[in-house]
């Protein structure tokens, strides 16, 4: 048996701590010891998005970080999104603009556009495609999910 | 029974609204479970050991270093699975051969592809799966491969199947090729119609394979009980289909295997058919322990159905009015490792949106050393429709007469026969193309290197096997259980929609599930746009059914025959008021006393539906081409569809969108990539490019409801249709931008690059 490392990080605000392998990547530690599968796996080598999370506010994917590297760090994901029973309006807007159809691509997207309305809370149509441009969505050409994130950008500007 | 329920026109309350979905809020908040999000406990992992040959014979597979690996539960091989003699069965638009299924999940005497399954292991961790798939050891015999449709059929060619010989051909052939089956249609007098021509083009066209794309890799977890039952979670489109395969298979009754769906991650096609299912059943059995097996993306795409690549020959013949006399077509489809390619259904829509007197085409079904192919998105007719739509285009041009009116003189309509059987009934098709005339993007002006193109398609659509059942809960709420599907469409909300109209409630008092395969009779696979066509017609009949029960009821309280009592807005009222004064009795109270009136209230369906309505679409693209880089770029796209009856809008947008992105990827950049040896070059995202946001503007849509005679709504299928025009009308526009005519897909930087320097050279 392979050693295993004790991480201690925090995820969505919760302290917690697990075993890991060296070579284990986040997105694993993520479904497979915190048993949190909202982050999802389609491809595992950093190209299509499905996994991303934010590590200290920083969008990554996370089939490219280690769990060894988020010691003492914080971790979002898309559990992390709504507030109670509160859904984010990124996460209203998606559903209100069907900007959804299977859905794995989903989470990723959400926490990927949460990070760029952090940044820029007024995005215009190019920068939404090429801030996404990370994150495959095969289902649906994409068009209601970049009009979703700019109707949740507005909204967020107005409150 | 086949059930048919006639379109009744009527006011709606509930259908073409656009409520949002009851699947949205598990999946914008990561609850849903998809198939690798289902664990077990006592779980153990597999993982399959494929060949890195295209082609070889399997001489000798040894195991006991991986068995010996401690951690290791079990390892299987071609020894774990009975053979299977040839029987036909269907899975969604192709039709498998059980001979076939169990040697492309697990090769017996020879490899066929590179990807392709030689053994498995499960074992307590991922890391000791990995470890032990590497201690197994095979000998193989490396065989010449091929690859190319074309080569495949020369006379030398290396032999996938050495057994294999041609149907489909009268005299029937004497020795044995890749030429798996030819098939045919014809109609009239061919050689008559060209010699009436007018003008007469013959073009040939290349495509390349490409994959479905689903962003969710196949994942199945299996148990294997002491008393021989299976419990099996797995993601795909059709798990009574799976049922029936893992039964075959295994040579088990289908009853003591329990198929549970999970969240579907996109399919397209892709997920009819059994890949890790039965290996992770036979582990279970050996190991004792739940199996889990998940596939990387690199297995996907080595390993799991892409579509044919091609070579098609089109001739067309035309009067100098535009009326074409002739048709003919001649369609070489690769098949992968095993008989069996979408060319039937490419042939049949070669031509099928024209009106056309004289036909012939003939589709050549070629096994070569590729995974077996897979349904994708109205298999077939991309490929097929590329070369027609291509040289209409041209004679278009050559005439002087508009695209649009070209398309339109030759409309297939109510009353036109294809040449392949059926005659039609009310269709769309001469509706999407006057509105295509119409719309405002013919407006939108073009600058230097920009150009526009035109393309339209058609399917079928399909119907087949379906069951329902609807109860009315205690408190007047309804659950549906559904058999097909939710394939990303949104079918459960528009199944819910038509069951809450029928009811004359909300809909969000209508709750829909998708059953197991214990909870249900069989389910065709959610395929050919069946889903919400064949389960709305099924839901229809449910709902009915329960309301006829709920009339029941009512009569009964009231003491009056059951025929004085009509269902109206969610209520049972009398007839008229020669059946007494009655305060109208609602669902809601009905279902509170069912107790006490004769039990808990229910519609079932069980039915095959048929009359399925095919669809029609024009798109309309306008590219620019950067004549330094190649680079071509969608500046507008617009997607006019007949859908016979958008149930909820907003879906039906997004099955044009997505449908239509998924085109342009086909006509811009996705291909497989084969080194000399057969090995398959690009089996990432990152090499295989399919459209991220940016490279795509908005797509327009435009929904034509012209309603299907064949279901109570109008519904006609529509996710199909979008995907087929796209690689033809960028072709057309391409070349409207630069005056050339790329007849290869895809249409990718260096291959437009290549096209525009030999033309300057050519010139030069
Ligand atoms: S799974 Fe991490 S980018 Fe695809
Ligand atoms: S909704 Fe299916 S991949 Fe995006």
């Amino acid at each position: 048996m392979m050693a295993r490392y004790h991480v201690t990080t925090t995820v969505n605000g919760d302290e917690v701590d697990f075993l890991c392998e060296s070579d284990q990547t986040l997105l694993s530690v993520l479904r497979d010891e915190l048993v949190m599968t909202g982050t999802k796996e389609g491809c595992g080598t950093g190209d299509c998005g499905a996994c991303s999370v934010t590590v200290d506010g920083r969008l990554m994917c996370s089939c490219l970080v280690l769990g060894v590297e988020v010691d003492g760090k914080e971790v979002e994901t898309i559990e992390g999104m709504a507030d109670g029973e509160a859904l984010h309006p990124l996460q209203q807007k998606f559903l209100e603009h069907a900007a959804l159809q299977c859905g794995i691509c989903t989470p990723g997207l959400l926490v990927a556009s949460r990070a760029l309305l952090e940044r820029n809370p007024d995005p215009t149509e190019t920068e939404i495609r090429y801030w996404l441009a990370g994150n495959l969505c095969r289902c649906t050409g994409y068009h209601k999910i970049v009009e979703a994130v700019a109707d949740a950008a507005r909204e967020m500007r107005e409150v | 029974m086949a059930t048919m329920l006639k379109y009744e026109d009527k006011d709606l309350k509930v259908v073409g609204t656009r409520p949002i979905r009851p699947d949205g809020v598990d999946k914008v908040t990561g609850r849903a479970r998809y198939g690798a999000d289902v664990n077990l406990p006592g779980q153990i992992y597999g993982r399959v050991v494929r060949s890195p040959h295209a082609h070889a014979r399997v001489l000798a597979i040894r195991t006991d270093k991986a068995e010996a690996l401690k951690g290791v539960k079990a390892v299987v091989t071609r020894d774990d699975f009975p053979e299977m003699p040839v029987e036909y069965a269907a899975a969604g638009e192709l039709i498998v051969n059980f001979r076939d299924v169990t040697r492309n999940m697990m090769a017996r005497e020879k490899v066929l592809y590179d990807g392709h399954p030689v053994a498995a292991v499960a074992a307590t961790s991922e890391a000791i799966a990995r470890r032990a798939a590497r201690l197994i050891e095979v000998d193989y015999e490396v065989l010449p491969h091929v690859i190319d449709p074309v080569e495949a059929m020369a006379d030398d060619a290396p032999l996938l199947h050495e057994e294999q010989m041609t149907e489909g051909l009268d005299p029937a052939p004497e020795k044995p090729s890749n030429l798996a089956k030819v098939v045919s249609f014809a109609k009239g007098d061919v050689e008559q119609g060209f010699a009436e021509a007018d003008l007469v083009i013959e073009r040939e066209f290349n495509t390349k394979p490409v994959h479905q794309g689903y962003i969710e890799p196949q994942a199945s977890i299996a148990s294997y009980t002491e008393d021989g039952q299976v419990e099996l979670y797995t993601a795909t489109q059709g798990h009574f289909v799976i049922r029936a395969q893992c039964a075959k298979l295994l040579q088990m009754d289908i009853s003591k295997i329990r198929v549970i769906p999970t969240e579907l991650g996109g399919g397209f096609g892709g997920k009819n058919n059994v890949y890790l299912e039965p290996l992770a059943i036979v582990m279970s059995k050996k190991s004792n322990r739940p199996v889990k097996m998940t596939m990387s993306r690199e297995d996907v795409f080595r390993s799991t159905g892409p579509t044919s690549g091609a070579h098609t020959r089109i001739k067309i013949g035309c009067r100098k009015d535009g009326r074409i006399t002739a048709a003919e077509a001649e369609l070489d489809f690769q098949a992968g490792a095993f008989a069996g390619s979408s060319v039937p259904m490419a042939a049949m829509c070669t031509f099928t949106r024209y009106d056309l007197d004289n036909v012939r085409v003939r589709g050549n079904d070629i096994t070569v050393n590729r995974p077996k192919v897979a349904a994708y998105r109205a298999p077939g007719a991309p490929i097929s429709i590329f070369g027609v739509e291509s040289i209409l285009d041209e004679m278009s041009r050559e005439l002087g007469i508009d695209p649009i009116e070209i398309r339109l003189k030759n409309a297939a309509r109510q009353g036109t026969q294809t040449y392949y059987g059926p005659t039609f009934g009310p269709i769309g098709y001469e509706e999407t193309l006057n509105r295509a005339r119409q719309h405002p993007h013919l407006q939108e002006k073009l600058g230097p290197d920009q150009g526009r193109g035109i393309a339209t398609g058609f399917w079928f659509n399909i119907g087949k096997e379906t069951t329902t059942t609807l109860n009315v809960n205690e408190d007047g709420s309804v659950t549906v259980i559904l058999g097909t599907i939710d394939v990303a469409g949104g079918s459960r909300a528009a199944m819910a929609m038509m069951v809450a109209e029928e009811l004359g409630i909300d809909v969000d008092k209508v709750r829909p599930q998708i059953g197991d395969t214990q909870t249900l009779g069989f389910n065709f696979v959610t395929a050919g746009s069946r889903g919400t066509f064949a389960s709305g017609i099924a839901v229809t009949v449910a709902a009915r059914k329960a309301i006829d029960v709920m009339r029941e009821r009512a009569a009964q309280m009231w003491d009056v025959p059951v025929d004085g009592v009509v269902w109206e807005d969610g209520h049972a009222r009398p007839a008229s008021s020669n059946v007494g004064e009655f305060e109208p009795l609602s669902i809601v109270e009905i279902a509170r006393k069912s107790g006490m009136t004769g039990g808990p209230i229910a519609g079932h369906a069980e039915i095959t539906a048929e009359g399925a309505g095919p669809g029609f679409g024009t798109h309309i693209v306008d590219v620019e081409v950067d004549r330094r880089t190649g680079l071509v770029k969608i500046l507008r796209y617009t997607v006019i569809q007949d859908t016979g009856k958008a149930i909820h809008p907003a879906y039906v947008e997004g099955q044009f969108q997505g449908g239509a992105v998924q085109g342009i990827g086909w006509a811009l950049n996705e291909e497989y990539i084969y080194d000399a040896d057969g090995r398959l070059q690009n089996p990432g995202f990152l090499d295989y490019r399919v459209p991220v946001a940016s490279d795509v503007p908005f797509i327009g849509t435009d929904i034509v409801e012209v309603p299907n005679p064949n279901h109570p709504y109008g519904v006609r299928g529509i996710g199909e249709v979008p995907i087929i025009p796209p690689i033809a009308a960028i072709s057309n526009a391409i070349h409207d931008a630069i005056g050339i005519r790329l007849r290869e897909q895809p249409m990718s930087p260096p291959k437009v690059l290549k096209a525009i320097r030999e033309a300057s050279n050519g010139a030069g």
